[in-house]
């Protein structure tokens, strides 16, 4: 049987009277990737923090390659890369510096792995630029280079590509693809709903509970109790306001020329077609489409 | 004439090149969003339109007036959130409108009933006596969006509003703009959101300081129809193997359990059988293949594929 290289157990933190998370379990296997979604203060962060020790959980356990945190040392710390939402890097040091820092912290002794991570992360180019004078996306893969320094098997990455164009996001979740087909676990939090789609599982946290895990496209089955449509008529802007009180649909939003919308359980797209050409809306047309990761992630938060 | 428009807007910083012969317009109730990598030049147009940077040459106007020449009347035309968050942290949230309302001329009393209206328009009206640091990064979004309303402009300029921002707060933030849309207000928006770009009329991609391409979501989308598909099923080796050395296929990404193609104009069938044919023969059953439509993220990566990007350094 595998051992899951991260496995959460009922891990609760109380902060006095507020409980920031409540109870998350889940495992994490060798080469998966789990995304962990959910809004500001849902708990992701502490979640995290526990996992990798930095925080006492009040209740339950996390555990590390099948070896509780709370009894770690050192060297279950060298299998886990970390990259907080502020990433450490020092500004006034260039990015070979920065990452020849990191050697050094992590006791990493063999000196061509500094040259051999800027080159993983196509950071050569700028290996003598001081980090600070560095655009976002590029920092962030520097960042992402000082998590990998010491070959961890475990990657933890909070909201590793916030502020990073499409174009290097996408270098960004090649470089985690390559890892995880070399059996490295990572556990990434993030905004951007379409990257939470490049993810084997999906975790949605809402006021620090659990609320769903599974594979996306599973989630986009089991969270949506209503069909999805994408609608045209001739006054979108007024249609869209006349089905934001209109009970067969759970929730509708602008999508360019056109709305997407989310029907109440039951409802297919006919009987929506009729009830808005019956409200005197013009020249309606709707097609039922494939659910997005958002529509799950705004139905499961209740908006 | 058009809400906002920009023509043949240039600026350079030193050797730089930020924006190179940019023309764009907008009009009123219309939503449009500049897409493009970072330095692609978003900020730079949005700065030129808002008239806090100058243009070396071409000429922008908000609602008909020249923002260089006219730039009082302009400005007062016109609101803009930059990217940074400019308000005071130290100043309450009507603090920071008031001083905004004096600032944009609003006398007397009329800044009261105006920043009130603006924070319940924006959903803070219970949040009006604490300090912007002191706010969520979605909640200072939002207070920064009603200080750039505080004085009824008829244009509106973003600069990536709801970046850093949960899903949740970004889509109480794009209702509030659909509303203004109602309003007939012209709204430009940057922004890394691929999703967002598609809730917008009309997309312009930047490049490098140059407009590659704008049109709606689906015009954009249009090259790539019938050219992306999708393999799913059956282990991660397994998919690679019978997408291994295709003839036909532009790109090949991973996307979690499924693989996405890029396939050449009019080969789609062709790989498709080809993909299947090989699952049979290796006996992978499990191995599903399909042509899916083409995503603006799908667009963004073919529009750059062209030329690699600038190295910084």
């Amino acid at each position: 049987m595998t051992v899951p290289a991260a496995r959460a157990d009922r891990l609760t933190k109380r902060f006095g009277d507020f409980t920031a998370v409540d109870r998350v379990s889940f495992d994490l296997n060798p080469g998966e990737i789990l995304g962990y979604l959910g809004p500001n203060g849902s708990g992701k962060t502490t979640t995290l923090r526990m996992l990798l020790g930095l925080l006492r959980p009040t209740a339950g356990e996390a555990e590390l390659f099948g070896r509780p945190v709370a009894a770690g040392g050192d060297d279950l710390r060298q299998q886990v890369g970390y990259m907080s939402q502020r990433s450490a890097l020092y500004d006034e040091l260039t990015a070979a510096e920065n990452l020849a820092f990191y050697a050094l912290a992590y006791g990493v002794r063999d000196t061509r792995r500094v040259r051999q991570a800027l080159d993983e992360m196509d950071l050569a180019p700028v290996a003598g630029v001081r980090a600070g004078d560095l655009p976002s996306g590029w920092r962030q893969r520097l960042a992402l280079a000082g998590a990998l320094l010491h070959g961890p098997r475990l990657l933890v990455l909070d909201e590793p590509t916030s502020g990073v164009d499409p174009l290097s996001r996408r270098a960004f979740w090649d470089r985690i693809y390559a890892l995880a087909a070399d059996g490295v676990a990572a556990l990434v939090t993030t905004h951007y709903l379409e990257e939470a789609e490049y993810c084997h599982r999906v975790g949605i946290m809402i006021d620090g509970s659990l609320r769903a895990i599974d594979e996306p496209a599973r989630l986009k089955h089991s969270a949506l109790t209503g069909e999805a449509w994408d609608v045209w008529a001739e006054l979108v802007l007024e249609t869209l306001e006349a089905l934001g009180s209109e009970p067969m649909v759970a929730r509708a939003g602008l999508a360019g020329d056109h709305l997407h919308v989310i029907g109440a359980p039951g409802v297919g797209v006919g009987d929506l077609v009729r009830r808005l050409e019956a409200l005197g809306f013009r020249a309606v047309r709707a097609e039922r489409v494939e659910p997005t990761l958002e529509d799950v992630f705004l139905a499961l938060a209740g908006t | 004439m058009s809400a906002i428009v920009a023509s043949h807007l240039a600026r350079a910083f030193g050797p730089t090149r930020a924006l190179v012969d940019f023309s764009l317009s907008v009009e009123r109730g219309e939503m449009v969003a500049l897409l493009g990598p970072d330095g692609a030049g978003k900020s730079t147009a949005l700065r030129l339109l808002a008239g806090v940077l100058r243009a070396d040459s071409g000429r922008a106007t908000v609602d008909g007036l020249d923002v260089a020449r006219q730039a009082e009347a302009a400005r007062a035309r016109l609101g803009y959130v930059p990217q940074r968050f400019s308000l005071y942290g130290d100043l309450t949230a009507l603090e920071n409108l008031r001083f905004l309302a004096d600032v944009r001329g609003l006398a007397g009393v009329a800044w009261r009933e105006r920043a009130e209206a603006m924070l319940r328009f924006v959903g803070l009206e219970a949040f009006g006596h604490r300090r912007a640091q002191a706010l969520s990064g979605g909640m200072r979004q939002k207070l920064a969006l009603a200080a750039a309303l505080i004085h009824q402009p008829r244009v509106l300029l973003l600069d990536e509003p709801t970046g850093g921002v949960d899903p949740l707060a970004r889509q109480s933030f794009w209702k509030l703009l659909t509303r203004l849309l109602r309003q007939e207000v012209a709204i430009l928006v940057s922004t890394p959101y691929l999703d967002e770009a598609e809730r917008c009329h009309r997309v312009a991609f930047l490049h490098r300081g140059r407009l590659l391409v704008q049109g709606t979501p689906d015009e954009l989308r249009r090259p790539l129809a019938d050219r992306m598909i999708e393999v799913r099923g059956g282990a991660p080796d397994r998919r690679l193997e019978v997408t291994q050395d295709l003839g036909g296929v532009e790109e090949r990404q991973i996307f979690g359990a499924t693989l996405r193609l890029r396939v050449a104009a009019g080969r789609v069938h062709e790989v498709v059988a080809e993909v299947a044919r090989r699952a049979a023969a290796y006996g992978a059953t499990d191995v599903a293949v399909r042509l899916v439509p083409p995503s603006l993220e799908d667009v963004f990566h073919y529009l750059l594929a062209a030329e690699p990007l600038p190295r910084a350094a």
